[in-house]
């Protein structure tokens, strides 16, 4: 029973470990802003989940399990919150996100984000 | 309004309890106080309502919630495909998509669900239409077939 | 596993920092001193865990209240003027995005 606990944790913290390199990397090779927004977007869920599920298995006290739950939730309700607000303000200060040419109607769009940004002005 | 304050006092013992550890007499008069204190302000502030503490949806969101993760797990999976694949293998894409809901609570489940799904971020939400960044085309696509969007509705009543 | 975890945890922060340097607007910054802030509090949860000292948790979690709180009070500040995004300064901007003023 321990050793199978031990593992299930290893093998939670690993995957989180990666998880966030990953988001690193991502955040160091994305082209712009937006795209960047998404692999911070990544270690905030999958990977400090996963490493705060690897904890949870490795603590004995139900007061420190309790409170990796409440950093777990404090840190999934923080997470969407900080990227809405974060792209909305680039968004409404004129910072156009570079998109793929294959999408349509993009162009109806940025006209109608230039506005509500010069309106700001 | 009595139910939601039974809730709030609950909520707020709970997260006192569990952060504190200590449980001598003293310690634990000291913390009644103190959410006595909060419950009082809060009635001065006037936020105990049905908008603070959404007690109808504790019915259902349980089985969202399961749903949920899986979702979440399944984009973080994909993001992190194309992170390692690099910048030519993504789509970038700004879009309007039309939304469903009818109350307020559900408008912003469904949105911070959108943001809290890697690969795709709601920008901006007016009226019945929001606007969505995804790192690929074919999450848009998902996001218009309306399978989160049905489930979110169904979570209204 | 968990030294491993908290050098692993180590690097990405590394990155964030380096992306906060070089980021060539100033939301690339905020984004890159937000994800730090997240990095830092499952570091100090890692290293409770290491040290054998869980009471580090205590302030993981007033550690991402502040976070928290600093971005949104950046951003808010963000809505003056002052912080207006123009394509001047940014290289790798090729739309055309001319605003008038």
């Amino acid at each position: 029973m321990e050793i199978v606990i031990n593992i299930s944790s290893g093998l939670c913290l690993f995957i989180g470990s990666f998880v966030c390199v990953s988001g690193g990397i991502g955040i160091l090779r994305f082209p712009d802003f937006y795209t960047r927004m998404h692999a911070v977007g990544v270690t905030g869920t999958l990977g400090a989940g996963m490493i705060l599920i690897g904890l949870m298995l490795y603590s004995t006290d139900f007061l420190v399990f309790a409170k990796l739950v409440m950093i777990l939730l404090l840190t999934l309700l923080i997470s969407p919150t900080t990227s809405h607000v974060l792209a909305k303000a680039a968004l409404h200060n004129g910072l156009m996100p570079k998109l793929s040419q294959n999408t349509v109607e993009q162009s109806s769009l940025e006209q109608e984000s230039k506005e509500t940004a010069s309106s700001k002005s | 309004m009595k139910r939601h304050t039974i809730s709030l006092f609950l909520t707020l013992a709970a997260f006192w309890l569990l952060n504190s550890g200590h449980y001598s007499t003293l310690i634990l008069l000291l913390g009644a106080a103190s959410i006595i204190l909060v419950l009082f302000i809060s009635h001065q502030m006037d936020v105990v309502d049905q908008e603070s503490q959404p007690l109808y949806l504790t019915r259902n969101i349980l089985g969202y919630y399961l749903w949920l993760i899986k979702e979440i797990i399944k984009a973080n999976i994909t993001v992190v495909k194309h992170i390692w694949l690099g910048k030519e293998s993504i789509s970038p894409t700004l879009k309007k998509i039309k939304i469903s809901q009818k109350t307020d609570m559900g408008k912003v489940i469904y949105a911070n669900s959108i943001s809290l799904t890697p690969g795709t971020v709601t920008i901006d939400l007016v009226d019945d239409e929001i606007i969505v960044h995804a790192l690929l085309y074919k999450d848009i696509e998902s996001l218009k077939a309306g399978e989160m969007d049905r489930r979110v509705s169904l979570l209204e009543r | 596993m968990l030294v491993a975890a908290t050098l692993a945890i180590f690097i990405a922060m590394t990155l964030a920092i380096i992306r906060g340097i070089s980021g060539p607007t100033f939301y690339d910054r905020i984004l890159a001193v937000n994800m730090f802030g997240t990095k830092t509090v499952l570091l100090i949860s890692l290293l409770g865990f290491v040290m054998g000292r869980p009471e580090f948790l205590d302030i993981a979690i007033v550690y991402a209240l502040i976070n928290f709180i600093s971005v949104i009070a950046v951003l808010r500040y963000s809505d003056t003027n002052q912080f207006k995004h123009t394509p001047a300064t940014e290289t790798s901007n090729h739309q055309s995005t001319e605003k008038e003023h």
